[in-house]
């Protein structure tokens, strides 16, 4: 029943996402404008800043994230359906696993585009000689950021002032998130491939995902029923 | 705890129960009992705590103080399978816009592991959307959507019907087929609680009242033929 309920909050999401298309293009939008904004400021001469790469990279995610996590919400505040889905009989903790799929599915989306045209505009095509440690970042880190991201978005999506709050929240906790991406991500980036380095980052991520969807899996039915 | 098939109550009881939002004091010890075959109105002015208590029942919310038992247990023994007994029916209808009727009641049928076919088709019909099954709830007039919202709330058969102001923006005819479908669901066995301010829907569809202002319970009674006149003398006295 758990699997099942996830599979259909995903199911559902997709759905109505496929009638009207308006996380992805939005989430999609931002990410790409996010991006070619740094390029103009960061990149001289066609050559980029330092590690500017890898800092653009994850700003683009987390801000566009933040951004898609808002939005996923909002539809179910608009009827109230989250209330709705909080009555199926199944674990309330498979309603935020159905929703953290979602999230996931959306992201990744948004980082196919993100790290080609990062990559393209900063000149950092190196990243893509450790494809697997650049997959294992990009997968540490998305699983994180969303899972401290989906349960904040539950818990707020009554509050008045959630867009506001949502990004107060949020930032604090995934901080360390976003620096393991960052460095992981400057070291795959450096001249030759740091590789030690991104695997130490990536166990960092792994740990921090752990705990966090552990926390989230547990903490998801009190905080929405309080 | 119970599996989901096991799980049936025929009483369901508030056992001074209180609810509090920060200092904010909105349910102050209310105590009462709904048998199976009730129609209980829980009937009071707006701001008066009737919206809480449903969210309450329906398992949205935990008391602050006392409990609510279902069949004498609690819910944290019946676990999630209690909720394949209960439906709720809000203001907020809880559709999707987006998606169409057909595409809505197939999800919250799966959501609660029912089949979707034939189930769906009759809800539809019953609803009078057959014709629009298709379409998306967004492009509904207020009654359709509220009928729509009427059978998904219903699609699993629940013993405990909660219904919060499920009348609001109907013409004559749609809330006299809702009132219908709530005396044929008492009939059946079920318990229904029906929480308004509107007192001219409620005259003879409930049986029981439950009288609440500020959050406290004022009377708990059979319904009199004069329910405005049995309503002012207690809330109007207070």
């Amino acid at each position: 029943m758990f699997f099942r309920t996830a599979w259909l909050v995903l199911r559902k999401d997709v759905a109505i996402e496929a009638k009207s298309w308006e996380v992805v293009t939005t989430t999609l939008f931002f990410a790409v404008s996010c991006v070619l904004i740094f390029a103009f400021a960061l990149v001289k001469d066609g050559r980029a800043v330092g590690d500017a790469a890898a800092g653009i990279l994850w700003i683009a995610i987390s801000f566009s994230g933040t951004l898609a996590l808002g939005r996923t919400f909002e539809r179910e505040r608009y009827a109230e359906t989250l209330r709705a889905l909080l009555l199926a009989p199944a674990p309330r903790a498979a309603l935020y696993t159905g929703k953290l799929m979602g999230m996931l599915a959306l992201l990744g989306l948004a980082e196919l585009l993100l790290v080609p045209l990062v990559a393209l505009l900063f000149q950092a095509s190196a990243m893509f000689s450790r494809p697997l440690l650049l997959a294992g970042l990009l997968a540490g880190g998305t699983v994180g950021f969303c899972a401290v991201g989906t349960l904040f978005a539950a818990m707020l999506v009554r509050a008045r002032s959630r867009d506001v709050l949502l990004p107060i929240l949020l930032y604090p906790i995934i901080i360390p998130v976003i620096i393991a991406g960052v460095r992981g991500t400057a070291a795959l980036l450096s001249a030759p491939p740091d590789e030690p380095t991104a695997i130490m980052w990536i166990g960092v991520l792994t740990a921090f995902d752990i705990v966090f969807v552990t926390l989230a899996l547990w903490t998801f039915e009190p905080l929405m029923t309080e | 705890m119970p599996t989901s098939a096991s799980v049936d109550f025929d009483t369901v009881q508030v056992v001074d129960v209180s609810r509090h939002f920060g200092r904010r004091r909105a349910i102050a010890n209310v105590s009462f009992e709904a048998k199976s075959g009730d129609i209980l109105g829980l009937l009071g002015p707006n701001g008066a705590g009737k919206s809480t208590l449903i969210t309450m029942l329906a398992t949205l919310a935990t008391p602050s103080k006392g409990e609510i038992r279902y069949g004498g247990e609690s819910p944290a023994r019946l676990g999630p399978g209690l909720r394949t007994r209960i439906g709720l029916l809000a203001h907020e209808l809880h559709l999707y816009p987006e998606l169409s009727a057909k595409q809505n009641l197939r999800f919250f049928a799966e959501l609660h592991g029912l089949a979707p076919h034939p189930l769906i088709d009759e809800a539809l019909e019953s609803a009078g959307l057959a014709d629009r099954a298709d379409d998306a709830v967004s492009s509904f007039s207020r009654g359709m959507r509220q009928r729509l919202a009427l059978e998904r709330s219903l699609l699993h058969a629940p013993r405990l019907v909660l219904f919060d102001e499920p009348f609001t923006g109907l013409d004559d005819r749609a809330v006299g087929l809702i009132a219908d479908r709530l005396r044929r669901l008492a009939a059946n066995g079920a318990i229904v609680l029906l929480a308004t301010h509107d007192l001219d829907m409620a005259e003879g569809l409930v049986n029981r009242v439950a009288l609440i202002r500020n959050g406290r319970l004022l009377a708990d009674e059979p319904a009199s033929p004069g329910l405005r006149a049995q309503y002012r003398a207690i809330i109007g006295a207070q």
